[in-house]
């Protein structure tokens, strides 16, 4: 959060540092369009904030460690999951059609946008760079299995591994295995240990080590 | 469009590196740009088909070396010039010629509906479905100029349609002409060894979310 604790301050000089390219440029463009009239700098802010500190990958971590307790509700988000997601109220943009892929011990499930960077906003957030970047949207449809290998989880031959590229306004979650020594743990818990990597499909759930978090 | 845009399955790219602890913005510039981007969409002038066609024709060697909020960037003046609301020499200039007729800023009152509203994609009208579940098909090959969400790497692909998905506006002529050519989306499973060959896993598949002006029935 260093610099990014002042939404409503003065932008250009936080660093005191002049700013170049896309920094200039942005701001350019902002003043531009206050000038005209078709921006509100504190919409801006707003529109900010809400993706800094009231939508992330927490919300997404709910819906699995509900899933992972309650099997009548995980029956519903498998169904529809845009309804049953909608429950916890997490809707609207980029979250309009959402489905839900079940990793199982036979099956994991990997979500890519290969033409952008389409993304689950009201469960997962704004997508990380790695997720936009060149080399996953390249790599993941054809050599998903040597992506994962290098992020340290080859899966083993026998598992399908299913690759889902979001070509439309269908928005997808993975809901990943729940890990073995979590039995008894609460919902809350569980919640702690689900990571945004899991959801997209690139990690599976681990116990963390201590220490580790 | 054949663009650099549609990258799925092109090689020598490098290395995915997930980075520890990740702010959700690495500057203020991209926070500003996100929130510019979002605060110009509410404006009604242009759809999300438009938006995506506008990154898709920044030129190959500029989208490759931009960063994702650059690439925003370089897409949203590029939208705000081509549908009149700020002209050329505006941009070039840095300051407004004359104000804005026509369109109205969002408000910070009106920030939190306009993010929870559904921008309806999905569409209700009564429209048959070519296909159905099980269904085998086999895309189209199609090369337009235009924007398209069937990429190359799945063009004159046979695959099985896995679910109907329902009614939704049909992405590649609304960015186009704004035309909703409302239309069935499936997602479509294609083995992996279709789309890469004998090299890839036998077990392995991908699916891609398609319309049915994407699709034809292939005979057995």
């Amino acid at each position: 959060m260093s610099d990014r604790d002042h939404p409503g301050e003065e932008h250009a000089h936080e660093d005191d540092r002049p700013l170049s390219g896309p920094a200039l440029r942005a701001k350019a463009l902002e003043s531009l369009l206050v000038e005209k009239g078709l921006v509100d700098p504190k919409a801006l802010d707003e529109l900010i904030d809400t993706y800094e500190t009231k939508v992330g990958p927490r919300n997404g971590a709910r819906i699995v460690a509900r899933a992972w307790v309650d099997p009548e509700y995980r029956r519903r988000l498998l169904e529809d999951a845009t309804a049953a997601i909608a429950e916890f109220g997490f809707v609207g943009r980029q979250g309009e059609d959402m489905v839900v892929l079940e990793d199982t011990p036979k099956v994991r499930n990997l979500v890519v946008c290969t033409l952008c960077s389409c993304y689950p906003w009201p469960v997962l957030g704004l997508p990380p760079v790695w997720y936009k970047s060149a080399p996953y949207r390249a790599r993941a449809v054809i050599d998903p299995r040597g992506v994962l290998k290098e992020l340290g989880e080859e899966p083993p031959e026998d598992i399908e591994v299913r690759v889902w590229d979001s070509t439309a306004e269908l928005r997808y979650l993975v809901l990943p295995e729940r890990p073995a020594g979590t039995e008894g743990w609460s919902e809350e818990q569980l919640a702690e240990i689900v990571t945004r990597d899991s959801m997209i499909g690139v990690m599976q759930v681990k116990i963390p080590e201590r220490g580790e978090r | 469009m054949n663009g650099i845009h549609d990258m799925g399955g092109m090689h020598g790219l490098g290395p995915v590196e997930i980075e520890k602890g990740e702010p959700v913005f690495h500057s203020d510039w991209e926070a500003r740009v996100l929130a510019l981007q979002l605060a110009c969409n509410s404006l009604g002038k242009w759809n999300i088909d438009m938006a995506r066609y506008a990154r898709e024709r920044i030129p190959p060697a500029e989208y490759l070396a931009a960063t994702y909020y650059e690439k925003w960037l370089r897409g949203l003046e590029m939208l705000l010039v081509e549908q009149g609301l700020v002209t050329e020499k505006e941009l070039e200039a840095g300051r407004a010629g004359s104000k804005a007729v026509g369109a109205v800023a969002l408000r910070v009152s009106e920030v939190a509906p306009y993010l929870r509203n559904r921008r309806h994609a999905r569409l209700d009208d009564d429209v048959p479905p070519k296909f159905e579940p099980g269904d085998r098909v086999l895309t189209h090959n199609n090369h337009s100029f235009g924007h398209t969400r069937l990429p190359r790497y799945a063009r004159g692909r046979r695959g099985v349609i896995d679910r109907d998905h329902g009614v939704f506006i049909f992405a590649d002529t609304h960015a186009m002409t704004r035309d909703k050519k409302p239309q069935h989306c499936y997602s479509v499973r294609f083995t992996a060894r279709e789309l890469w060959g004998s090299g890839a896993s036998a077990r392995d598949s991908v699916y891609l979310d398609l319309w049915d002006d994407h699709l034809d029935a292939t005979p057995d």
